[in-house]
């Protein structure tokens, strides 16, 4: 089954690291993908820049409006998102457990609509 | 017996063990319960006619499977379902031997996967494994049957939906699966014995069906010290089931109880139980306080009971799982070993942490009361009143109320 696996944290304050600690939390997540990939489940992965350089887009009465940031404003913020093909939501929620961003922040595991037509 | 009950007195027996060995054959929950829920009604005329077949249950389970070969072939032409009956079609006839095979813990833990909700686990395994109906657990737990049928369902959907394994956990996860697994039926059990609200009669088949799960579960782990520790523990608490409500449905606290009404059988198998526990030497929490009611079981009289070994076990029992109503509880005991000024002191440093729970306030009345504080008994008895919502406990709470204003007026 393939599962999304999207990866939450507060961004509202960078974090206080060291160089060396900034160094070592950039190696976690190359560690990870490492990992998730010489496991066979890595299907695709993308790590996203900050809320303040997105755009939230709607389409109102034929008219494309946009806004600068995220549509709502929440604590957490998505960063990264992961897509895995896990035999099932154990193995799935395993893979959220190692990454490095669920020590701080959240890891929502979304399971993949395979089959839309049943 | 006549068709139905027949039918009746399979369901109960069987239903886990069917439907278990339904979902480990077909792969989809949903489709096992539809397919069972075929083959019952199909029972209610064939047997009726035919009579009751020599087992009932292995023709239940090979009519299911017919019945599902239907379902999915007027279904077929969803991908998924067509791989289904594919492997079912290439199978042999199913076995109609004796034998069904025993998966009912893999149904277990798939009941009571963690990312399910806590009511949804309850629900689905005592509609799943006790065969109880949705009207049935909807009346046991106070809410409407299709707010019942809703959490049933949007539980089963889930478990197809998000890829729920249908297996026992590896090794890895089975601690605390387990642990998950043993408080969904102590839970059950809870719900029937300290039920907080409702009416009796429904609530002792949960005590019934919380033992009935945990037996199975003795069978089916049987090296798991905490397992047989949690069913010695429930035993023990329902042999005083029948003591703990007067004729007018009052709580009669533990030391007035009438320990002849004390159902011994159920405490002698309470105590073997627990010392088969002990023997696989992995002490826990239930095994812990089955002690403490294995030792108030054991005693003749209230003043006969070894308060000093129970408090220490409350020692024990606060390193494994600090908790407030631990506390409270050991507080208890220290009083009854030691003095109710030993006890009052030890609650009294609880306060904040314990202000919102009504046993507290409940222990620190009767304790106020033993030392002659009437006034302030009479408040702390006013303050557990308000917080408490279980008739049985507020009759035995207004009662104390009243007598302790009249002490102090």
């Amino acid at each position: 089954m393939k599962y999304l696996l999207l990866d939450y944290a507060d961004t509202s304050k960078a974090p206080d690291y060291t160089p060396e600690q900034a160094k070592a939390a950039v190696q976690a997540w190359l560690d990870y993908v490492t990992e998730a990939k010489a496991a066979g489940v890595l299907l695709a992965s993308e790590a996203l820049r900050p809320v303040t350089d997105a755009t939230t887009v709607r389409v109102r009465k034929g008219k494309t409006l946009t806004i600068d940031g995220p549509f709502a404003e929440t604590h957490e913020q998505l960063g990264g998102i992961f897509l895995l093909d896990c035999k099932d939501l154990d193995e799935a929620i395993a893979w959220a457990a190692k990454m490095p961003g669920a020590k701080y922040g959240s890891i929502e595991v979304r399971p993949v609509w395979e089959n839309p037509q049943a | 017996m006549t068709a139905a009950e027949q039918i009746e007195t399979t369901f109960r027996e069987a239903h886990g063990r069917i439907l278990a060995a339904l979902i480990s054959q077909l792969g989809d929950f949903t489709l096992a319960e539809d397919a069972l829920q075929d083959a019952l009604v199909n029972a209610l005329e064939r047997w009726e006619i035919d009579g009751v077949p020599r087992n009932p249950a292995a023709w239940l389970m090979t009519v299911a499977i017919h019945r599902a070969i239907d379902r999915l072939r007027r279904a077929a032409t969803q991908e998924r379902k067509a791989a289904i009956l594919d492997s079912l079609v290439r199978q042999k006839e199913p076995e109609m031997d004796d034998s069904i095979p025993d998966d009912r813990l893999k149904l277990m833990f798939t009941c009571c996967h963690p990312t399910l909700a806590l009511e949804a686990q309850v629900a689905l395994t005592l509609h799943t494994l006790g065969g109880l109906s949705t009207p049935e657990i909807a009346r046991a737990f106070l809410v409407p049957v299709p707010t019942m049928a809703q959490r049933l369902a949007r539980a089963r959907a889930k478990i197809r939906n998000a890829g729920i394994p249908y297996r026992v956990p590896p090794t890895d996860l089975l601690p605390e699966r387990l642990d998950a697994l043993l408080a969904v039926i102590y839970l059950i059990f809870n719900e029937g014995y300290c039920a907080t609200a409702g009416d009796t009669l429904t609530r002792s088949a949960l005590c019934s069906e919380a033992i009935r799960l945990c037996r199975l579960l003795v069978d089916l782990l049987p090296q798991s010290a905490e397992v047989h520790g949690l069913l010695a523990l429930m035993l023990l608490h329902d042999s005083r089931r029948e003591a703990r409500l007067n004729a007018a449905g009052e709580l009669v606290v533990l030391d007035e109880q009438d320990r002849t009404r004390w159902d011994q059988a159920r405490i002698h198998e309470g105590i073997a139980v627990l010392k088969a526990a002990f023997a696989l030497y992995d002490p826990g929490p239930y095994q812990v306080q089955a002690a403490i009611s294995a030792l108030h079981a054991e005693a003749p009289t209230a003043e006969a009971t070894d308060w000093r070994q129970i408090a220490t076990l409350y020692d024990t029992l606060t390193t494994m799982t600090p908790s407030v109503v631990v506390e409270v509880n050991r507080a208890v005991a220290m009083a009854m070993a030691w003095g109710a000024e030993t006890g009052l002191q030890m609650l009294l440093r609880l306060d904040s942490r314990a202000d919102g729970f009504y046993p507290y306030h409940a222990a620190r009345a009767d304790l106020l009361r033993r030392t002659n504080q009437s006034a302030a008994a009479a408040d702390a008895y006013a303050r557990a009143l308000a917080l408490c919502g279980n008739r049985a406990e507020r009759v035995y709470l207004q009662r104390q109320l009243r007598e302790m204003l009249n002490l102090a007026s």
